[in-house]
């Protein structure tokens, strides 16, 4: 079967310091996999390259059946080819309501026309309180989003994301700021998601990653150093000493 | 409840209330012979002011884009209008002139006549073909919007394609109107030079009217479009585009990683704000009577952005209300009827000390209270801003300062 995204040989420099060397990266149509490594590994830079902020000095990557080639889209284009991202920092528009925030990230036509004479109907409604409930901001729908604490930020913004409806959700440490119970909810979510999608998850937090009970990729230095199972690459000694032996 | 009445449309019934009484009261005041028609005309222009203000305030205040030209869109909508203006009222005096000779007049010795009377001040005789459409008002009321617009296009399309933000696009635009102006002063641009367009208060086949008429006219014209337009842009920024808009203005890469293309909004409101000030200076130029390329100086752009930022950017009501107030108070000054202060040693002579209180009062605005005049109303109707900390509510230059923002 062929994977969803396909990331080979890719490498990019800045200013001489090579962020990612020659990544090569697969998932599949529905699937969750779990990205750690250090600090500076290049994971933030891997989502840069897939949603288009970054261009890679070489190497192809790919999306979907058609494999179509994501370098020679824009950001947008990418985003409505349906890959969705959750930023490191929760970003949300802070000037604007719980709901207007929903409404933006919901599947629907982005072209400045169409957006003109847009009308919400009572299905949009719908599905934004659910997905509202679903992440627990249905009291908050019209509060702006800068007054939210950050873990409900982070909510909003997987709550955006699913909105989004996209096939390949990138998801960059989703549980920082959150509490236990929180990180819980979080993991059940994403492990739910991953039935109908394809997430790809940062996280530091291991026990987290253990939660989400999926294949693991070790990023160091911009290169893939494992791969598998949490307790299969747990156990590698180049990984204890990179990553795991740090604390 | 009635989707009228719904909160958010508070404002906009609000201004529309107050527009019509002030158009009202001020056509009341002109039967009776209370204001003359001068300043009918100054009420009129101040209205296209305005006008051009919402358009400011919808690119910068909404979209966070900071363009110092528009001006440039301004004029040039005077300047379509005027050419239809000038043709016309030079052709009737044309052909009263050839008349009293004599002769029956042929179409080419009027043309003629035409072109010798209009550009015999920068020593041509020849119809420039800029003016080909200028004997037809409904084809050159098209190029009153067509002309901008293509232009907002091109200049939008190439600026913005290249993702030129923040200052750099404020540098560019500015270059735009004095790039334009320049070349208008040449005398061979085919718009007259430095001596521009004159006797646009004269509207063609309207001898018989007053002045004092006209300028009603025009002054219910402006109210009008005022409203037309208020109503247009409100709709416009309380629906989705709006909110759009407004995301572009406080983090624009995260607008993209949503699937919208920010480059095409912006050159849509680019483009849109450009016509509609257009439109505004075309109602502006024959309340004027004259037009010339120093109307596009740069200055003149950087005025536009200081009554949006006095009168509160992000806010309809304050983009109007800024305009009002600072070109009102900016005619009583420069009128030379405030008397001066003599301070012993030196006198303040209001004309030219005018500038400066502007000037004073633009960085006391911008340091001390950000919200702008408009703030008042959100003060009076118990809007509060949030306690961020000092934070702005995006990554983005243009993005809403804290103590811009409503909680
Ligand atoms: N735009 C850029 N310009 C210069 N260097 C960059 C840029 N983006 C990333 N880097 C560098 O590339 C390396 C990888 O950064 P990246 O943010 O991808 O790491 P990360 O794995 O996400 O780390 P963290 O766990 O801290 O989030 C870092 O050393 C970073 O300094
Ligand atoms: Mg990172």
């Amino acid at each position: 079967m062929n994977a969803l995204l396909e990331v080979s040989g890719v490498s990019v420099s800045f200013d001489g310091f090579r962020a990612i060397n020659n990544l090569t990266f697969n998932i599949n149509a529905a699937e969750l996999r779990a990205i750690i490594g250090p600090n500076g590994a290049g994971k933030s830079t891997f989502m840069d390259i897939v949603t288009g902020k970054t261009r890679p000095d070489k190497g192809s990557v790919t999306f979907g059946e058609k494999s179509l080639s994501l370098l020679k889209m824009t950001e947008a284009q990418i985003a409505r080819a349906g890959i969705g991202r959750k930023f490191q920092r929760p970003t949300v528009f802070e000037d604007q309501t719980v709901a207007e925030n929903l409404t933006l990230a919901l599947k629907a036509a982005r072209g400045p026309w169409r957006v003109l004479v847009w009308r919400s109907t009572a299905a949009d409604a719908d599905r934004i309180d659910a997905l509202a409930t679903e992440v627990g901001l249905s009291d908050h729908l019209a509060r702006k989003a800068g007054d939210l604490s950050h873990g409900q930020k982070q909510w909003l913004e997987i709550a955006m994301l699913l909105a989004q409806e996209p096939r390949l959700l990138l998801v960059d440490e989703p549980a920082a700021g959150m509490t236990l119970a929180e990180r819980e909810r979080t993991t059940e979510m994403l492990v739910n998601i991953a039935k109908t999608r394809a997430v790809v998850v940062v996280e530091h937090d291991m026990d987290f990653v253990r939660r989400l009970n999926c294949k693991v990729t070790v990023l160091h230095e911009g290169a893939v150093l494992a791969e598998g199972s949490l307790d299969h690459v747990t156990k590698n000694q180049t990984v204890i000493d990179v990553y795991l032996g740090r604390g | 409840m009635r989707p009228l009445l719904q909160p958010r449309h508070r404002s906009m019934l609000v201004f529309l209330a107050g527009l019509a009484i002030f158009t009202i009261g001020v056509t009341i005041a002109a039967q009776f012979g209370l204001v003359s028609t001068s300043f009918v005309k100054t009420l009129g222009k101040t209205l296209c002011l305005c006008l051009a203000a919402l358009a400011m305030d919808l690119i910068w205040g909404y979209a966070g884009i900071l363009s110092l030209g528009h001006m440039a869109f301004f004029a040039l909508g005077g300047y379509m209008i005027g050419m239809w203006l000038m043709y016309a009222r030079t052709e009737e005096i044309v052909i009263a002139s050839l008349m009293n000779s004599g002769l029956p007049a042929t179409p080419e010795e009027v043309q003629q006549g035409i072109a010798t009377q209009i550009f015999g001040v920068v020593g041509a005789s020849d119809l420039p073909a800029i003016w080909g459409f200028a004997h037809s008002l409904p084809l050159q009321l098209m190029l009153v919007l067509a002309v901008p617009g293509v232009l907002a296009l091109v200049f939008g399309w190439l600026a913005f394609r290249s993702r030129v933000t923040g200052v750099y696009l404020s540098i560019l635009t500015q270059a735009m109107t004095l790039a334009l102006a320049l070349y208008l002063f040449q005398n061979d641009s085919g718009l007259r030079g430095n001596n521009g367009l004159s006797g646009l208060q004269n509207i063609p086949g309207m001898d018989a009217v007053g002045q004092e008429t006209i300028s009603l006219w025009f002054f219910w014209a402006s109210a009008l479009a005022l409203g037309v337009v208020y109503v247009l842009l409100h709709a416009i920024v309380a629906g989705k585009f709006g909110s759009v808009i407004r995301a572009i203005r406080d983090d624009e890469a995260r607008v993209r990683f949503l699937g919208y293309s920010v480059e095409s909004y912006k050159l849509f409101v680019f483009t849109l704000t450009a016509v509609i000030t257009a439109f505004a200076g075309a109602l502006y130029y024959p309340q004027a009577g004259i037009i010339n390329p120093a109307e596009l100086a740069p200055i003149a752009s950087i005025y536009l952005a200081v009554w949006v930022a006095i009168g509160g950017r992000g806010r309809l009501y304050g983009a109007v209300i800024g305009a009002a107030v600072v070109s009102l108070l900016s005619s009583w000054f420069t009128g030379g009827r405030v008397p001066s202060i003599p301070l012993g040693f030196a006198t303040i002579n209001w004309v030219d000390w005018w500038q400066v209180l502007l000037g004073l009062t633009f960085v006391a605005v911008t340091l001390f209270a950000p919200k702008g005049i408009g703030g008042v109303f959100d003060r009076l109707t118990g809007v509060h801003t949030p306690d961020r900390k000092g934070a702005p509510l995006g990554p983005d230059d243009g993005s809403l300062q804290e103590r811009e923002a409503q909680q």
